[in-house]
């Protein structure tokens, strides 16, 4: 194995292994400097380079070429070099950047998060809540489409749709045969079946899971709740399908489960991808061994009002993992 | 001499057949490189002749080929850029129609220097024309020898074949042109890794430029450095520059390089004159993705020295007061021209050509348009200038290709130069409209 390498990003260094990326790099120190992605997905092979949310400044390109970048690079794609030193925070021409770019995606979006299903959890809005402006200077009429629902568990709802190309990636990658891609060009681009198909297999519905703002959406779920009313468990079954793993969050308000999803780490990336029948079949508290809450970040407003004595969520009153668990969160907010 | 090297035997009747190209010294560059060089040799000539890539970017060819990555065992590819399609610029065109044996001659050349033994001319889907012409020619190359198997009886084998593209700017990117040719949707890659290093089919490509090809013939025929001579200082050779807009010689010029630009425009042996005997607005000296420059700054540089056409003295005073010589499109706007409607016009070719994969890009260029249409049709504010400039500072330098960067720049540049006419179109938004009875009349104080 190759020596490790030594890069510094926002004054903090760390040892990588060479290929790795400046965004995996900031990954591995954490915390804030590490650059939002909009489209970059570590599982996705090929994914990222697109949104341009993650661009940092290499003010030092490495320790025998120190010269700096002559423009922002996409973290994602950029391999560090030994000695390079990365601005993200730090820099403001970074920082104004990304506002930019925050600016460019909000201004053919249709900032409908009041009736969005994805409000609460959605990349987007977080990103456009941390770097974004509080107004906008668009005053044209927005790019609309009209709603599609591409197969019976999944609706496009291209008006929201920021153009990633994770879909795509995950039907090339995860699924057997990809009936989707990006139709025309510019600003009139559009995910799309063509001759309007179904995307119709066993492992269709991750593209829920990759999508980071609300362009497709759960069917089964869908105006059934909003986000942070529900309280997400830990579950695991065991799935005679081959390729899921059959580890996954239920979403329960009261005794049910509203709707299955795959775990997602904290930069939203699902841990294991799962089939249809665990996301869509499965929805009886008995189809699923409970493991605990789910760990969600104490800044997402799906974390708060969920924890309390008097009158707890009737299923946790029924699941001896979630009682325990209860108090102990009950007792670390009161303190 | 007449001082042309590509063009010097167009007016030959009959040069687009095999026959009378050969009379005329044609296939000479292949002999010589097959018979008596090595590739490296070839390549070595071309680094001699300082030849920058004749595409827009600049780039010294040799340089370029140099940097061909080669490793053992993988196929390399040479791919011949003719996705002609940037707004101004038609000589790839014209080189194409009149002399294809003059690209196939430097295709042959080139791939003998670069190792490949499968060659692409990407052609833009709207030539077809062009590449029925091409077709027959490249057939007349392998009837006579000089392609397919054992060329000349040197053991070089070489194959070429012309490829249409769909119609979409973006697919002159090289990046996007490899995407296409491969059969998929043109969207620029990423860089790195660089077509060098990985590029068709993931092997190791050079992707060059019509003009480009064409001219490794004539340098591999009188020597790199013979070649070196031509031109001024580090841009040598000739260049063919497409001239259009309001002069009275519109057409393609082959020009040694360092030609002063007041000469291109006034003498009649180039353009002769701005029409109508008015005067000279502004020049968009290399494409329409260049920065448009004013008559006083097109002329003389901002140190009040002659402007020459060449690589350097065009893009003196970097983008503030200068512009580049790109791909030679050469566009000439007399007094009475709009400024504000011929930058919504390329605003909006940029809009509609964005491939839509990059986020800045696939927004910003609608909305410049959209701007932009506004202030054109009279409804603008004059908050909408600082706007533009704004945007296109968001755009240019953020995107994976340089389609944001020549979008960005046309509207920048515009609004720098003449910015008074922006805002005079704001605040007199009625006699804006007008204008088609003449500027000067309507407004003399505009024009410079």
């Amino acid at each position: 194995m190759a020596d490790k390498i030594k890069v510094t990003i926002d004054g903090q260094s760390v040892e990588v292994e060479p290929g790795t990326t400046i965004l995996n790099a900031a990954r591995q120190i954490g915390g804030d400097i590490v650059p939002p992605a909009m489209c970059y997905y570590s599982k996705l092979k090929g994914s990222g380079g697109k949104c341009r949310t993650c661009l940092v400044k290499v003010a030092q390109g490495s320790e025998k070429d120190p010269r700096p970048m002559p423009k922002l690079v996409a973290s994602c794609q950029t391999q560090v070099m030994d000695g390079m030193v990365v601005e993200n925070t730090t820099s403001p021409e970074v920082l104004e950047a990304r506002k930019g770019v925050v600016e460019m995606l909000l201004i053919n979006h249709p900032l409908d998060c009041p009736v969005c299903d994805q409000a609460g959890e959605c990349d987007l809005q977080n990103l456009s809540f941390e770097h974004g402006a509080s107004n906008s200077r668009y005053e044209f009429e927005r790019r609309t489409f009209d709603k599609v629902d591409i197969g019976d568990k999944i609706q496009l709802h291209m008006n929201r749709c920021i153009l990633c190309y994770r879909c795509v990636y995950t039907a090339d990658q995860i699924t057997e045969g990809r009936v989707h891609g990006v139709l025309n060009r510019g600003d009139q681009s559009e995910i799309s079946t063509y001759i309007s198909a179904a995307i119709d297999n066993d492992f269709s519905g991750n593209v829920i899971d990759v999508c980071p703002v609300g362009a497709l959406t759960d069917k089964t779920f869908r105006f059934k709740n909003r986000v942070w009313f529900t309280k997400p468990v830990d579950a695991h079954r065991d799935c005679d399908h081959e390729k899921c793993s059959g580890k996954v969050v239920l979403w329960y308000k009261g005794e049910d489960v509203l709707r299955v999803t795959a775990r997602k780490d904290q930069y939203g990336e699902v841990e294991s991808f799962i089939c249809n029948t665990c996301r869509f079949e499965k929805k009886a508290t008995a189809d699923w061994t409970i493991e605990g809450p789910r760990k969600i970040e104490d800044t997402s407003v799906i974390s708060s009002n969920h924890y309390e004595m008097a009158h707890p969520l009737p299923i946790i009153e029924k699941n001896e993992v979630l009682i325990e668990a209860n108090k102990k969160m009950f007792h670390k907010k009161i303190k | 001499m007449s001082g042309k090297i590509l063009l010097e035997h167009i007016d030959v009747p009959g040069i687009n057949t095999f026959d009378t190209y050969r009379k005329m010294g044609g296939y000479r560059s292949v002999e010589k490189a097959l018979k008596t060089m090595s590739p490296e040799d070839v390549v070595e000539e071309v680094k001699k002749s300082g030849m920058r890539g004749r595409g827009g970017a600049g780039f010294p060819t040799g340089m370029k080929w140099s940097f061909l990555a080669k490793p053992v065992g993988v196929p390399r590819y040479l791919v011949c850029n003719a996705d002609e399609s940037e707004p101004g610029t038609f000589k790839d065109r014209y080189l194409m129609e009149k002399i294809p044996h003059g690209l196939i001659e430097g295709m042959i050349t080139s791939s003998y220097a670069l190792g490949a033994n499968t060659s692409y001319i990407y052609i833009r889907g709207e030539y077809f024309y062009i590449l029925r012409i091409l077709e027959k020619a490249i057939a007349e190359a392998y009837a006579n020898g000089f392609l397919g198997k054992n060329i000349l009886g040197s053991g070089y084998d070489l194959d070429l074949y012309v490829h249409p593209g769909a119609g979409a700017y973006i697919c002159g990117e090289e990046t996007a042109l490899l995407e296409s040719l491969e059969g998929k949707r043109g969207n620029p890659r990423v860089k790195p890794p660089f077509p060098a290093i990985a590029g068709l089919y993931a092997c190791p490509t050079v992707v060059n430029n019509v003009e480009t090809i064409a001219a490794i013939a004539p340098i591999v025929n009188m020597g790199g450095d013979e070649y070196a001579k031509i031109g001024i200082g580090r841009s040598t050779g000739t260049k063919l520059i497409s001239a259009s807009g309001h002069i009275n010689n519109p057409g393609i010029y082959e020009i040694e390089l360092g030609l002063p630009v007041e000469e291109f425009i006034y003498s009649d042996k180039y353009c002769g004159g701005i029409k109508n005997n008015k005067k000279l607005k502004a020049v968009v000296a290399g494409g329409s993705s260049v920065p448009i420059l004013p008559a006083n700054l097109i002329l003389k540089t901002a140190n009040n020295e002659e402007r020459l056409m060449s690589y350097e003295s065009l893009s003196d005073g970097g983008f503030v007061s200068g512009t580049m010589l790109g791909s030679g499109g050469f566009i000439v706007y007399d007094e009475d021209s709009c400024i504000v409607r011929n930058t919504w016009n390329f605003a909006r070719f940029y809009h509609h050509e964005s491939c839509g994969q990059c986020s800045p890009c696939r927004e910003g260029t609608g909305w410049m348009e959209k701007v932009l249409h506004r202030i054109e049709y009279g409804h603008g504010k004059l908050s909408d200038i600082d706007l533009l400039v704004e945007v296109s500072k968001k755009i240019e330098g953020n995107t994976i290709c340089p389609l944001g960067d020549a979008a960005a720049w046309p509207v920048a540049s515009a609004i720098r130069h003449f910015r008074e006419e922006f805002e005079w179109h704001i605040k007199e938004a009625t006699l804006s409209q007008s204008r088609n009875f003449g500027l000067l009349a309507a407004h003399p104080a505009l024009v410079k």
